[in-house]
């Protein structure tokens, strides 16, 4: 096991900017969506192609499905872009976060031959921006900071002093 | 790859331990490093808001706008619940179905299949009418079957609703007889609406009749002599006023917002084959059910030709001239409705038409590509009406000002002209952009109906379907129907009462004309005669 492996303080406030940088946008993200009140992952789901569009059709088709969809992407949202900030559960907050990103991008990959009526801000193929911040929360959830810089520094030190 | 430094060492997994057990001042400025972060994000959120804000206000100030209601809030005042109103139904097909849901009933499968999509909170949260249905008269069996099983299901049974039972007629006359209905819904195929509307009123029924109101310049004369001399309250249906979008429209146009209008295109769009008006097949594609045993065929065709039974003609009657008017009867009549409640333009002076059967190679008469285009002088505007049943690109209803143009469907978009002079100011400075809309007023947004085809998004889409009033969805129709039921207990006069009906009724009749006469049409106001 590499227990002991050292980051330099450059590495460290990298690695813990970029976990601010997208908790961050995660949080605004969901709070966007928590104050326009006729906010709907609808619009979104409609566009669904390629594996998850039998499921998105299932949410849209279903009011309280999408109710529950729309009220657990928007605090899902919030909360993990509050914890990836102040460093609280980031690790499960990274892993989480990646997986919701990995369901936006499965549901709109830029493959070839699928076509969206939502024009896209750039040009994709296969990799889009979606892909990129569900990745770099991986790495985030492997490299995880904020044992270091964060609320969690307090958790694994009160944990320690309990166990101790 | 790293240096050793005082505390700043960290292992992978956390490990560092601190070197007393008490957590350290330095500890904890890590621990609460991201608490700024969330500060700063808390204050641009705040800045955003109050921006967004101040820059909504002053571009509505900037309109003049500044006390229109952005926010959808009821103009339906609670009443008194008044009498019970017994009302028959005439016609119990697609659309009745609608009206008898709007009414606060629900055919029981209906109901189930709602249930399965959670779509029936809305409906069980409707107002109670205090209406009962009596009656229901259909010529075809099934049908009036059907409407006697929805007619006898309240939606929400908890309601303390007068439930009466519910009678089959087999023809109208003998529904209009009975003395214990006080109204009637005429929800038939077209050639039977003015008829059926003046015997009702001749029987002191209160009449609520799908459009269009006549098929005749003679038809719809009588109809407004009978309505008139009678006591009774007369509804045209047309429910697109009851839209709270059209409340905030009119606001708009009252406001003079968009300068001097002296054009107005409205459209349909189509390109279904139900929408074409070819619905004898189910949805899964069988002849769905009918013959001359279980249909009146002779009381079906009423006072029209003699021909003999069809099921083509009894499900897609819109095809011929005998029935209706196709498009001007059934689609302009909604476009000309909400331009007329808007600007009160009434009967025009001039009417032309062209068009022809471009796409739909069936046995139909009506055209299935139609331009209508209606002048009036007397207002300094011209309407225009452009329909397709071939293509389904999305035309809105657009009213145009030399000021700014609004487009006016389920939501509202005002965008100020590149060349307006009210606001050259503002597009100089670039506070307002001629290439994008202004304002855009949309209670609907980000809504989807779950379990709607593609007819009714069409209607949805020009604002016929719902609307939003104090954040809840509620049916435009029952709204429509309420103040029917409304003005019938206090006197007053409806939205679409009579002389509505009678001016859409001539323009209508001007606009078939001069398609089947291939010459422009005109309309003498001294002696209220088509020339």
């Amino acid at each position: 096991m590499e227990r002991h492996k050292i980051w330099t303080k450059t590495q460290l406030s990298v690695l813990v900017s970029l976990r601010f940088l997208i908790g961050w946008h995660l949080f605004y993200e969901g709070l966007s969506k928590l104050l326009s009140p006729n906010w709907s992952s609808a619009g979104f789901l409609s566009e669904s192609k390629w594996v998850l569009q039998g499921m998105a059709e299932w949410i849209i088709g279903n009011s309280r499905v999408l109710a529950v969809a729309d009220l657990l992407n928007t605090w899902g949202l919030i909360a993990i872009g509050i914890g990836l900030i102040v460093g609280l559960y980031a690790r499960t907050a990274a892993f989480v976060g990646a997986g919701l990103l990995l369901v936006y991008y499965l549901n709109n990959p830029p493959l070839i031959g699928l076509e969206y009526s939502i024009p896209n801000e750039g040009n994709y193929l296969v990799v889009s921006k979606t892909l990129i911040e569900a990745v770099t929360l991986f790495l985030l959830a492997v490299f995880p900071t904020s044992q270091f810089i964060g609320l969690d520094v307090l958790r694994v030190n009160f944990r320690k002093n309990f166990s101790n | 790859m790293a240096t050793n430094k005082k505390q700043d060492n960290y292992n992978h997994q956390g490990e560092e331990v601190p070197r007393k057990s008490a957590i350290q001042r330095r500890t904890l400025l890590k621990a609460f490093a991201g608490i700024p972060v969330l500060g700063l994000m808390g204050l641009g959120v705040l800045q955003k808001r109050s921006f967004d804000k101040q820059q909504q206000h002053a571009i509505a100030d900037e309109l003049g706008l500044g006390k229109i209601r952005l926010s959808p809030i009821s103009r339906h005042t609670a009443r008194e619940k008044g009498e019970l109103i017994r009302i028959g139904i005439v016609g119990f097909g697609n659309r009745a179905n609608q009206l008898v849901n709007a009414l606060g009933f629900m055919h029981p499968e209906d109901m189930e299949l709602k249930q399965k999509n959670g779509a029936l909170d809305r409906w069980l949260g409707q107002e109670s009418l205090n209406i009962a249905i009596v009656g229901i008269c259909d010529v075809f069996d099934l049908h009036a079957e059907r409407g006697l099983e929805a007619a006898g299901n309240r939606i929400n049974s908890s309601a303390n609703d007068v439930t009466l039972p519910v009678k089959r007629y087999r023809h109208y006359h003998e529904m209009l007889a009975v003395k214990e209905i006080d109204a009637v819904i005429i929800a038939t195929p077209d050639h039977h609406h003015a008829p059926m509307a003046i015997a009702a009123a001749k029987a002191g029924k209160h009449v609520y009749c799908e459009k269009s109101p006549a098929q005749s310049e003679d038809e719809i004369n009588e109809l407004y002599k009978v309505i008139k001399a009678s006591k009774i309250t007369y509804q045209l249906g047309h429910q697109i006023p009851q839209n709270f979008i059209f409340q905030q429209a009119k606001e708009i146009i009252q406001k003079n917002i968009l300068g001097k209008i002296s054009l107005i295109e409205t459209t349909s769009n189509r390109n279904t084959a139900s929408g074409a008006w070819i619905r004898h097949l189910d949805d899964k594609g069988q002849a769905k059910p009918g013959d001359e045993q279980s249909i009146d065929w002779g009381q079906w065709l009423g006072g029209k030709p003699k021909v003999p039974f069809s099921i083509d003609r009894f499900y897609n009657w819109t095809k011929w001239f005998d029935y209706d008017m196709g498009m001007i009867g059934q689609l302009f009549t909604h476009e000309y409705d909400a331009v007329n409640q808007l600007l009160g333009i009434g009967i025009p002076r001039s009417v032309s038409t062209s068009g022809g059967i471009y796409y739909w190679k069936d046995n139909r008469e009506i055209p299935d590509l139609l331009h209508c285009v209606f002048e009036y002088p007397n207002h300094e505007l011209t309407m225009l009406y452009s329909a397709t049943l071939a293509s389904s690109r999305n035309r809105g209803r657009v009213f145009m000002g030399n000021e700014a143009s609004m487009e006016l469907g389920n939501a509202i978009n005002i965008t100020v002209d590149s060349n307006s002079t009210r606001f050259k100011k503002q597009l100089e400075n670039g506070t307002i952009s001629p290439s994008e809309p202004l304002l855009t007023l949309n209670p609907n947004s980000g809504n989807v109906d779950a379990v709607t085809s593609a007819t009714e998004k069409y209607y949805s889409s020009r604002g016929l379907t719902d609307t939003y009033i104090d954040g809840k969805l509620v049916d435009v129709t029952h709204l429509h129907l309420k103040e029917w039921l409304d003005c019938i207990r206090s006197g007053e006069t409806p939205t679409a009462n009579i002389e509505r009906a009678f001016e859409e009724g001539i323009t209508i009749v001007m606009a078939h004309r001069s398609y089947l006469e291939k010459r422009t049409v005109e309309w003498d106001p001294i002696s209220r005669k088509i020339i």
